[in-house]
């Protein structure tokens, strides 16, 4: 389906993560982010950076592994993107959620 | 003589051993397969091992016998590769040159990852089914449990194969249902992910199964610690959820020999090329299997697939040739619901599992994500296969290395 995201026409799944990653900007990400009720500092930014290139390089992620990255901690994790902060921080990042097989 | 050096006895290294017998010329190449292990397990059987659905002699053979004859089977263990030099360093202190090499080093348990998983609860209250000493604690567990607070858990992606914990959460209610005991058990599902469904058309089609079996699920669970003391699992957000019994896959890591060699990422597994099963940094060294950190699955069907493909690799390789880049993630993996039914799923890296009929477009006779009790017979077969076909490389037929298109319901 699709959405109007920072006065662009986004295509987002159910869950309103994008499905294509091409009419990702940071404006998109900063009004994600807003969604979420988070407003995004350059801490942010540098995890969102790691999450895309992580992401281009098709890296799984875990949130082990975004606490081992040297970019943030878990509970910095935590503390940026509360309660689920994978599926937050992807959802900003315009980069499909972590999944599995089914 | 040229040598081939496969690592690993393993689903992907034995399958690698029989292809490449039947396909190098004998007069040029001599193949090795080096492995500690004396003995072959089945590793899908360890979800049916906690449910006495099978014995160990129906998952445990000696590796020697599904070893061609002509390749030299060196049981000892490993210490090293040195890629610079073409070689692999034994611990007994003999080195192995090679000219070609395929790790098939696998994937293992580390439930020392998470503080307290493997504390002095460990295979007491908490549990592994992907060892078979895990398998077998948890079948004798089982045996006489009174019943309480059953907690399934995956601690962190990825793991191999992926949906065994929500078979075993099937199979643990339709267990439970035998005993006339499952309403003295209450399952939970844990998972890191959103749910324990993340694909749109499984979830649509699957998520009943959980409301059905009642099983809870909480998803977006990210484990800190196993509490041996209150016994509660904790995650870093602060959420606790309490058992009785847990049963847990740890964090899945690729073979220490990897680590040592200095050839892998941060969980173990050795970059390599998706599609040719090249690895990265090496052009003579391949990955085959778990131990690769390609974006498919980690199963014995994917491992199946991928050496089909490789084996034509390596021979274009040995004849100078450009590699194909044909391997496309392939997975297609019997799911077990209990009640002597079972789902199949069919998928790649690009396409995700949906409805449809398999092998053949439109007839089946097996359906594609819908419980069925042909499935679970399919499931149920598949060991036989898998001793009999899968492990000498004979090619399962109809069903194509790549996958195919046809007769899926795809939008």
């Amino acid at each position: 389906m699709e959405k109007t995201i920072a006065g662009k026409t986004i295509s987002v799944n159910d869950e309103g993560f994008l499905t294509n990653f091409a009419q990702w900007d940071k404006s998109v990400g900063e009004e994600i982010a807003k969604e979420n009720s988070i407003t995004l500092t350059p801490r942010h930014w540098e995890v969102i950076d790691y999450i895309q290139n992580e992401v281009r390089k098709e890296s799984p992620l875990s949130i082990r592994k975004v606490g081992k990255s040297g970019v943030v901690d878990i509970k910095e994790f935590y503390a940026l993107f509360p309660n689920a902060p994978l599926k937050t921080a992807t959802k900003i990042a315009g980069v499909p959620k972590p999944a599995s097989c089914i | 003589m040229k040598k081939v050096v496969i690592l690993g006895a393993g689903t992907a290294g034995t399958m690698m051993a029989n292809h490449l017998a039947h396909k190098l010329d004998k007069e040029i190449w001599s193949i090795y397969i080096i492995d500690e292990r004396k003995e072959h397990h089945y590793q899908p059987g360890y979800l049916f091992l906690p449910f006495d659905m099978y014995e160990p002699s129906d998952i445990v053979k000696p590796i020697k016998d599904f070893i061609p004859k002509s390749a030299h089977f060196i049981n000892k263990s490993i210490d090293k590769i040195v890629a610079i030099n073409n070689m692999v360093h034994l611990n007994s202190g003999e080195n192995i040159y090679y000219d070609i090499l395929i790790i098939a080093t696998g994937a293992k348990i580390a439930p020392e990852e998470i503080e307290g998983m493997n504390g002095k609860e460990w295979y007491r209250s908490v549990f592994d089914f992907y060892t078979y000493e895990g398998a077998i604690n948890l079948r004798n567990k089982l045996r006489s449990w009174e019943g309480g607070k059953l907690v399934v858990h995956i601690t962190e992606m990825p793991i191999k194969c992926p949906v065994a914990p929500l078979e075993f959460s099937f199979l643990a209610d339709s267990f439970f249902k035998h005993k006339k005991m499952r309403d003295k058990v209450d399952i939970t599902y844990v998972t890191p992910m959103s749910g324990a469904f993340t694909k749109p058309k499984a979830t649509e089609a699957l998520e009943h199964l959980l409301v059905d079996k009642n099983i809870h699920s909480v998803g977006d669970f990210a484990i800190e610690s196993v509490d041996n003391e209150t016994k509660v699992i904790r995650d870093y957000g602060g959420k606790e959820i309490p058992f009785d019994l847990l049963v847990t896959v740890p964090t899945n890591k690729g073979d220490a020999i990897i680590e040592r060699s200095g050839l892998g990422d941060e969980l173990n597994y050795v970059p390599t090329h998706k599609a040719t099963l090249q690895s990265k940094e090496h052009k003579n060294i391949f990955v085959i299997g778990d131990a690769s950190n390609i974006p498919a699955s980690k199963a014995g069907s994917v491992a199946h697939f991928e050496a089909e493909i490789l084996t034509e690799n390596i021979l274009h390789f040995i004849h100078g040739e450009p590699l194909k880049e044909s391997f496309d993630g392939h997975a297609n993996c019997f799911i077990e619901t209990g009640d002597g039914k079972a789902l199949l799923i069919d998928f790649n890296y690009t396409h995700e599992p949906v409805e449809g009929s398999f092998p053949f477009p439109g007839l089946g006779p097996l359906r594609l994500l819908k419980e069925s009790r042909m499935n679970h017979m399919g499931k149920l077969a598949f060991r036989w296969i898998y001793w009999n076909m899968l492990l000498k490389g004979t090619h399962i037929p109809f069903v194509s290395a790549q996958m195919q298109e046809a007769g899926k319901h795809f939008d």
